[in-house]
């Protein structure tokens, strides 16, 4: 296990991307706008944030694939300007659509990639084969990729970017459209290349994915990164506790709202559904007086919950909007 | 004890896993041509598994020949026959010509699916990826000419040049196809849908092939419009091509065809090149 952890590392840093001010513009749209960026070795990093934030850009501005407006980046302590080569032998990027010939078969797919890496053809196959395997894919293996199911899909497609495994890997959001077996495959995945030293940058739209895989998370919203730590000094940067109320009558909501804002002295949320609310706190002790006082003015809670926040929250009170909201708008469009 | 088995297959999954990430070495990055070979078997491996894109080297070819020999054969030389020795050198040209633009088809699908950005991210000499292709595209134009002379020779075309004749018209519309493909390739990396690049393709593509000296001599047209035929890259060609088979090509004809490839190339290549490694 290579995965640096621990104060002895610290001393010595040992940087898988160190960006700074990065910077693209598409016409006047300013994609990514001034992200830093810091990725230590053998960790994964979260990028957190709705479609059209400016994750898969950066990925893409950090893969190569793209040039920079503005701001610098090393990767492997690599220019990202100057030495192309160098940062393209060591990366591998994972595609948000399959990057891979669908009209191949899975075995074709992953012998071309095994050559392309330098591979000899006998050693190619033998890779490929064991890919295949290791991946629950031997049975598929000689069916054309566009007769794959989502998660074989998936799969193969990040078997593809660790034929020869990579220092760096890219995954944009890898578990989009993926049913929960599917997914908890692909995290496998992810957490055996972490183990064997592989550091992961993965974006996403699922707070839940960030919190189970990624060590460090940063949040990013209209190209600008908003936050970003572990996950539990994001739940903690936003306040102790949360408050979650859910009413009988939506239109108890506005003096439900006078109410905890009188008692709480916070300011209270209005959550997408009519009838919920939710409070960030510091001290438990208001919510019991709270409740009570809901109830002397006769307001029926059907459900209220008190805890720590969730990453939910956390990019709710970031961003000022639900990331689930903004998800599905933007889907809608597309 | 349905649960202690699904326990030991996760762990012997999970050993898979580990044991098939933790044996990966790292190999030199290949050569130029090692790379070029496998996008060539890639294209090979995409017709075996999608025989339907051989439609337009194998059909297309037919049904233009028969078409155009039996629908202008009467009118415009007195005899299908007769007009058949001057029309299948030309209407193999424009056959080629046209099916170059499949190249540029493809290269945009491979953008839009999102496998392009994978080649980019290889450590491998770029222009291999386009290179490897259009190699492949050759073996297709050359089935193309092989099908039409032989249709051709049995509906009465007598090449007077012989076998070496039609050979060397073959290996001239192989140089000329190979370089008029950068054009769609550059276009393929600009346009955004497949449907806009099929536009411009045929805009392109649907003068340039008419307006030549494919099916008229040029003589009997306006006076105007015979220099642009005379210039233009398809007539140079056909002039060449049909020369070739019927025995009377100058050293300057083909030379023209040549000149004009390297000219093609060498603007079109460059910047396909270009795109390829700049491309959003």
């Amino acid at each position: 296990m290579s995965r640096v952890r621990g104060v002895s590392l610290e001393a010595a840093p040992d940087w898988a991307i160190e960006a700074k001010g990065l910077v693209k513009i598409f016409g006047k749209h300013r994609a990514v706008d001034g992200v830093d960026l810091t990725v230590r070795r053998g960790t994964v990093f979260g990028f957190l944030g709705p479609n059209g934030a400016g994750k898969t850009t950066t990925i893409r501005l950090l893969a190569t694939l793209l040039k920079p407006d503005g701001g610098s980046a090393r990767i492997f302590g690599h220019d990202l300007s100057k030495e192309g080569d160098e940062i393209r032998s060591r990366i591998s990027l994972t595609g948000q659509y399959a990057s891979i010939d669908e009209d191949l078969t899975g075995m074709e797919n992953l012998v071309m990639m095994g050559r392309l890496m330098g591979y000899g053809r006998a050693a190619a196959k033998a890779r490929a084969a064991e890919l295949l395997k290791a991946f629950g894919l031997q049975e598929a293996a000689k069916r054309q990729v566009k007769n794959y199911s989502g998660g074989m899909r998936r799969r193969i497609d990040i078997a593809a970017s660790i034929v020869v495994t990579p220092e760096l890997l890219f995954l944009d959001e890898p578990t989009a459209g993926l049913d929960p077996r599917s997914r908890n495959q692909v995290w496998d995945i992810i957490r055996a290349l972490v183990g064997s030293g592989t550091t992961v940058l993965l974006t996403t739209q699922y707070l839940e994915e960030a919190d189970q895989l990624a060590d460090r998370i940063a949040v990013i919203n209209q190209g600008k990164i908003i936050a970003e730590g572990t996950s539990s000094e994001l739940k903690a940067s936003v306040g102790t506790g949360t408050l979650s109320l859910q009413l009988v009558n939506a239109e108890d909501r506005p003096r439900a709202v006078n109410i905890l804002e009188d008692k709480l002295s916070a300011a209270v949320r209005l959550m997408l559904d009519s009838t919920s609310l939710t409070a960030q706190i510091n001290d438990s002790f208001l919510v019991a007086d709270a409740l009570s006082e809901l109830a002397r003015n006769k307001i029926a809670v059907s459900d209220f919950s008190f805890g720590r926040p969730s990453l939910d929250e956390v990019f709710l009170t970031l961003t000022g909007h639900e990331a689930a909201q903004e998800a599905q708008s933007e889907e809608g469009v597309s | 004890m349905t649960g202690y088995i699904e326990q030991r297959e996760k762990e012997a999954n999970e050993l898979r896993l580990n044991e098939s990430i933790a044996s990966s070495d790292r190999p030199k990055p290949p050569s130029a041509v090692a790379s070029t070979m496998t996008f060539a078997t890639r294209a090979l491996l995409r017709i075996k598994h999608v025989p339907e894109q051989m439609f337009d080297v194998t059909v297309f070819p037919v049904i233009f020949l028969l078409m155009f020999t039996y629908l202008f054969g009467g009118a415009i030389a007195g005899s299908t026959e007769e007009y058949l020795q001057f029309l299948l050198p030309g209407i193999l040209v424009m056959t080629v010509a046209q099916i170059t633009m499949y190249t540029g088809i493809d290269l945009n699908n491979d953008i839009r699916k999102g496998i392009f950005d994978r080649f980019r991210t290889l450590p491998i000499w770029l222009p291999s990826a386009l290179i490897g292709s259009l190699l492949v595209d050759v073996i297709r134009y050359s089935m193309a000419s092989v099908i039409m002379i032989t249709l051709g020779f049995a509906l009465g075309f007598r090449p007077e040049g012989g076998l070496m004749g039609v050979l060397g018209a073959i290996a001239l519309i192989l140089v000329f196809s190979f370089s008029l493909s950068w054009i769609w390739t550059v276009c393929g990396l600009i346009v955004r849908s497949e449907k806009a690049l099929m536009m411009i393709s045929f805009m392109v593509l649907f003068p340039l092939t008419f307006v030549s000296n494919v099916f008229v001599d040029p003589r009997t047209l306006p006076s105007w419009l015979e220099s642009f035929v005379d210039v233009n890259p398809i007539s140079i060609l056909a002039t060449a091509v049909r020369g070739a088979m019927h025995g009377t090509v100058t050293t300057q004809q083909v030379i023209w065809v040549l000149i004009v490839s390297v000219i093609m190339t060498a603007i079109f290549a460059p910047i396909t090149v270009y795109l390829y490694r700049n491309k959003k």
